[in-house]
């Protein structure tokens, strides 16, 4: 896996003429992961669109180096048509990846989802749904991984799940960022706080 | 080329599975055209005038039917965010998202049409003009709806809106669909109003691409 790094310098953002936050600068490289953290409305989602592109900051500069983003946002993003293995299968395609066989069975395994992968997305519920999505990321091959809520809806053995995955992911070279309410004491991880 | 195609078997595979959306679609474009006949009655001549405005104007609201859900899952399930992070160009799904769209509503639309076109008496030259128009012509029709759909979503009431902004913009489109089964009436051959459409099909296959691309984007945000 590539090393990603990822710099942001004076980001500021305003919504609705209201500043989200302003003069926003750290640094990410691999082998790290940033939680984003603060409470509802402070901008974690806002920060976490505008570092994969997906949203517009007002000033600052973000500059990412060598990375591969595998996105997990607010909504799943998965079809409720399609099979578990048939998302993760399709997203990787959509990525221009070929799909690795073997890491799609491994993710889907870390999040206990062997049993269900044949089944649509539609018939599980919010956690399996969660689940999915997360193992969606994790047989991704991106090395940045970016994370909104990805604690949501999982029970405590899925959050294990999640944790153990991230801890590899990180020991991989990978860099993680995770809006999250969830606190997040594992080697590598450090804490950001908006709207303090 | 690899993302297209795995958006393009994506959207197709959605539609098998749930066939229902599509099958909405032709039942709705049946019944608005057999209303004609049934309403006019036996008068042969009149009928075959009318027939080629009807069926086009039948065949553009029953395409519109299905464009509003042409992003709108996507948007609604968080999909369009992969679509939008995915290293291809945009343009390119985008018009994965057309080609299926058009592979199952214009071409059954335009393959129903020539059956439905003999109850308006309709002679086979005239069966034919309404196929091969349909065919060229409903590609323009699924871009056009495209755009109109990437631009109203998210707002309130987007169906109509989407429909308010696609019909003006398909008015060339229907006006040369049904000149031509009108020239064939009148002895003339249907050729010209045939090429004015594949002209106006490339036109939109060459730039409205960009256009919902850039709507996405912006909805995205």
């Amino acid at each position: 896996m590539t090393t990603a790094a990822l710099q942001v310098t004076d980001l500021a953002c305003r919504r609705g003429g209201r500043r989200v936050f302003d003069g926003l600068s750290f640094s990410v490289k691999g082998g790290e992961l940033l939680a984003l953290t603060g409470a509802n409305g402070s901008g974690k989602t806002t920060l976490l669109r505008a570092l994969a592109s997906l949203g517009r900051a007002d000033a600052g500069t973000i500059v990412w180096q060598g990375a591969d983003i595998a996105w997990l946002g607010h909504l799943d993003g998965l079809k409720g048509d399609l099979t578990v293995r048939e998302n993760i299968d399709v997203a990787e395609r959509l990525r221009g990846v070929t799909p690795d066989r073997q890491r799609i069975e491994a993710a889907l395994a870390s999040f206990d989802l062997a049993a269900l992968a044949s089944r649509p997305v539609r018939t599980l519920s919010a956690g399996q749904r969660r689940r999915t999505a997360l193992a969606r990321v994790a047989a991704s091959q991106a090395n940045a991984w970016l994370l909104d809520e990805p604690f949501n809806a999982l029970d405590m053995a899925s959050q294990k799940s999640l944790r153990a995955v991230l801890a590899q992911h990180l020991a991989a070279g990978g860099l993680a960022i995770a809006a999250t309410h969830v606190s997040l004491d594992m080697p590598g991880a450090r804490s950001l706080e908006l709207g303090a | 080329m690899t993302a297209f195609a795995a958006l393009f078997r994506r959207d197709l595979r959605l539609v098998l599975r749930r066939p229902g959306d599509v099958v909405v679609v032709l039942a709705f474009f049946v019944v608005a055209t057999t209303l004609f006949p049934l309403g006019i009655g036996p008068e042969s001549n009149l009928l075959a005038r009318i027939a080629g405005g009807v069926l086009w104007a039948a065949a553009l609201f029953a395409a519109l039917l299905s464009l509003e859900r042409l992003f709108a899952s996507d948007y609604e399930d968080g999909a369009l965010d992969l679509l939008l992070l995915a290293p291809g160009a945009l343009e390119l799904a985008v018009l994965a998202k057309c080609a299926s769209h058009w592979i199952v509503t214009g071409l059954p639309l335009a393959l129903l049409a020539p059956l439905l076109g003999v109850a308006f008496g309709l002679d086979g030259q005239s069966l034919a003009a309404v196929a091969l128009t349909l065919l060229v012509g409903t590609p323009t029709l699924s871009l056009i709806g495209g755009l109109a759909a990437a631009l109203t979503l998210g707002a309130r009431k987007s169906g109509a809106l989407l429909a308010l902004l696609a019909l003006p913009l398909c008015v060339p489109t229907v006006i040369f669909g049904t000149g031509a089964i009108e020239a064939i009436a009148t002895g003339e051959g249907f050729g010209v109003h045939l090429a004015i459409l594949a002209a106006l099909a490339l036109m939109a296959l060459a730039t409205l691409p960009w256009g919902i691309a850039a709507a996405l984007r912006l909805a995205g945000e």
